[in-house]
């Protein structure tokens, strides 16, 4: 039987290798190519029969990993078994990639420009996890999340310009800017539901940076606002020397390197990230936060159980704004140049796609989609005019394999513990 | 003569030119299961609207004496009926949080004294004893309705993988969590085969007898009302065409003929 499948594989190779000749020998097998007096013709007929003799053998061997997966298949996994598997994958690549990230800026192979993709990246992945709290958890559509990550970096570059005041005194006001704007999207928002919803927040989202370009005097318009004070070190200046006190390499007896002040930013990033992460998985176990999830799930039943829907979405659109704002601080800190072009639409794009190719609520699937958009078409920067096409291809792919994200598996907020009178 | 746990007065409610509810005046006691019938349309879950909020009467007066105090609900808002006046509901056509577990579910009906407890939520990020006291008392409160609803093997399965007349269940014990004084029950029984409505009855039983709560039920299901109600108020056309124990309601003329329709020769 073995044999008889095998020669059926082998036959269907073969026709896919004849259909791939028809098609590969006019289009790889003839080539135009100047000649005097015109126009001659190449022959390239070898180049089109190896396409050919690649397609026959890819078309062998995909079949052949079919077969061989249906025949694992018939192994009936229970549901239950499925998803504690999928829970242990989840907690191994979450691991993994943490100490990968903690581990980035010591390893041989970091250099400047590795390390600057990681802190985008890490960016990417704090403001998935903050828009996770408004969409992920709270079902609240938000198109316009890139609004409060502008208030943010706003907040931070104009306080500092003003007041002169440190970047560690401005995040905290930064993030709660971003959260008061939160509250003044979500007031007229809160009756809307789904795409209706999804319009305004786009709309708020571009009124925002309308505003942060047309506010010449205030906000610095097209021009943007420069000159933005770079982190410190408890008090340490990263910079060759300071006028006022000690730099950091002084203080701690090194070589004056530029890289310490990213590698300072890459884990300020980290923190900030893992923070937000922290303070989501532990609110989502509270009662708010199951609150936003049964108001996602059904808002007519939650309202018959006395969740208040009003305060509900507020707390949520501004815990989630607030960590937009946070993230905004620490992408004005570390451009030190900010103006309404880096405040997109396509920005709010980028990042729901995040939180929703990683699976809605899931904070290892922002995680992976953040590498895989953000880095993604940073390391393919070479191909500049490709970068659009594989992001798409991307995701269709997802959408048409997994269509509820990357991983999409939900673990209760609470599980029944075995009764007190019970066992030791 | 005691105040009862529920009154409806005058209660008119109107579409535009249709008049769902017309004048309707009934009364529902502690400790008894009130049910209010009725063919199609006659109105009964309009009532229900109005008394959890969902609508605002047009005329009427709703009017709760519990140990809370008097409540005019038609005066709340939706989820404030639920909070303050402690007026649960379960959903004609079943609404669970269904990605959540089943113990989740029950504890988003105790959301507002787990908020408290969690003092906007601060004590409970800071993992403080007085939270998670709380907390455990509130499964501790799951797991004791989980037992008599026969659950408590499923708690931490997701509740939209329940079968339908365990997710039925599981409705009514959620809206028991919230700690209720009136419980409004729309058509449990729709869709039960009949060993699943012998459970509901004695579940219903139970909860009038043990919990002292007040049962307001709209049911189809006539040998299940006439079994179980203390108390019957007939609805037809927005109407109250009678009122009474079982045996008055069913021998009541007005009520066959709401049911079964006008004799021929009496209409000639």
């Amino acid at each position: 039987m073995a044999a008889a499948e095998l020669q059926n594989r082998a036959k269907d190779a073969v026709i896919a290798g004849l259909v791939a000749l028809a098609l590969t020998v006019p289009i790889i097998g003839f080539r135009t190519s100047s000649a005097p007096g015109g126009l001659a013709i190449d022959l390239r007929l070898l180049d089109a029969a190896l396409v050919a003799l690649a397609v026959a053998a890819g078309h062998f061997l995909v079949n052949t990993y079919r077969a061989s997966r249906e025949g694992r298949g018939q192994r009936q996994e229970s549901h239950a078994a499925a998803s504690l598997r999928l829970k242990r994958i989840t907690h191994g690549i979450g691991a993994a990639a943490l100490a990968f990230a903690v581990l980035l800026p010591v390893m041989p192979f970091a250099d400047r420009y590795l390390l600057d993709i990681g802190i985008l990246v890490l960016t990417y992945v704090m403001l998935g996890w903050g828009l996770n709290i408004v969409v992920g958890l709270a079902g609240l559509l938000d198109l316009g999340y890139v609004a409060f990550y502008a208030v943010g970096a706003y907040s931070y570059a104009l306080i500092a310009a003003h007041f002169d005041w440190s970047f560690w005194a401005c995040l905290p006001l930064a993030g709660l800017f971003a959260a008061f704007f939160g509250v003044i999207l979500g007031f007229p928002v809160l009756r809307l539901r789904g795409d209706y919803l999804a319009i305004v927040t786009l709309g708020f989202g571009e009124i925002i940076r309308i505003i942060l370009l047309n506010w010449y005097e205030f906000t610095g318009g097209p021009d943007g606002l420069s000159r933005i004070p770079r982190p410190d070190f408890f008090g340490l200046e990263f910079s060759r020397s300071s006028r006022d006190g000690e730099t950091f390499h002084q203080f701690f007896g090194l070589d004056y390197s530029s890289i310490h002040r990213i590698i300072f930013l890459y884990y300020l990033i980290l923190i900030l990230a893992l923070v937000t992460n922290l303070f989501t998985l532990r609110i989502r176990k509270l009662p708010v936060g199951r609150a936003w999830e049964a108001l996602r799930e059904d808002e007519i039943a939650s309202r018959s159980l006395g969740v208040n829907p009003t305060n509900t979405k507020l707390t949520a659109f501004a815990i989630g704004a607030m960590f937009g704002g946070f993230a905004g601080a620490f992408f004005a800190t570390r451009q030190g140049f900010i103006s309404p072009e880096s405040f997109t639409f396509i920005e709010s794009a980028v990042i729901l796609a995040i939180v929703v190719l990683g699976g809605m609520g899931s904070q290892v699937g922002i995680v992976i989609a953040a590498l895989a958009l953000i880095g993604g078409t940073e390391l393919f920067r070479e191909l500049a005019e490709f970068r659009m096409l594989a992001f798409g291809a991307a995701m269709v792919a997802i959408m048409v394999w997994k269509p509820r994200g990357l991983l999409s598996n939900r673990e209760p907020t609470v599980k029944l513990p075995p009764k007190p009178g019970d066992g030791p | 003569m005691t105040q009862p746990l529920l009154s409806v007065e005058h209660l008119t409610m109107r579409f535009g030119g249709l008049v769902a509810v017309d004048d309707v005046s009934f009364t529902a006691e502690n400790r008894q299961i009130t049910s209010i019938i009725g063919p199609n349309g006659a109105g009964k879950t309009t009532v229900f609207n109005c008394l959890t909020g969902f609508y605002k009467p047009t005329v009427g007066r709703l009017l709760l004496t519990s140990d809370a105090g008097e409540q005019f609900l038609e005066r709340m808002e939706d989820f404030r009926i639920a909070q303050k006046a402690g007026v649960a509901r379960t959903f004609q056509n079943i609404r669970l949080f269904p990605a959540m577990s089943v113990l989740e579910n029950l504890l988003v009906a105790q959301h507002n004294e787990l908020m408290r407890a969690s003092v906007w939520s601060l004590a409970g990020l800071l993992g403080l004893k007085r939270y998670r006291t709380a907390e455990a008392a509130a499964v501790e409160r799951g797991r004791y309705w989980l037992e008599h609803i026969g659950l408590i093997d499923r708690a931490d399965a997701p509740a939209g993988d329940l079968p339908y007349g365990d997710q039925r269940r599981l409705e009514i014990a959620r809206a028991m969590c919230s700690n209720p004084c009136l419980l409004c029950l729309d058509e449990p029984a729709a869709g039960l085969n009949p060993r699943e409505t012998l459970l509901l009855n004695t579940l219903l039983r139970f909860i009038r007898d043990e919990h002292g709560v007040g049962v307001l039920l709209i049911e189809h299901d006539m040998s299940m009302v006439m079994e179980i109600s203390d108390h019957i108020v007939v609805l037809d056309y927005g109407q109250k065409i009678a009122e009474g124990d079982p045996a008055a309601v069913r021998a009541d003329p007005a009520v066959i003929r709401a049911y079964l329709g006008e004799d021929e020769e009496a209409e000639a």
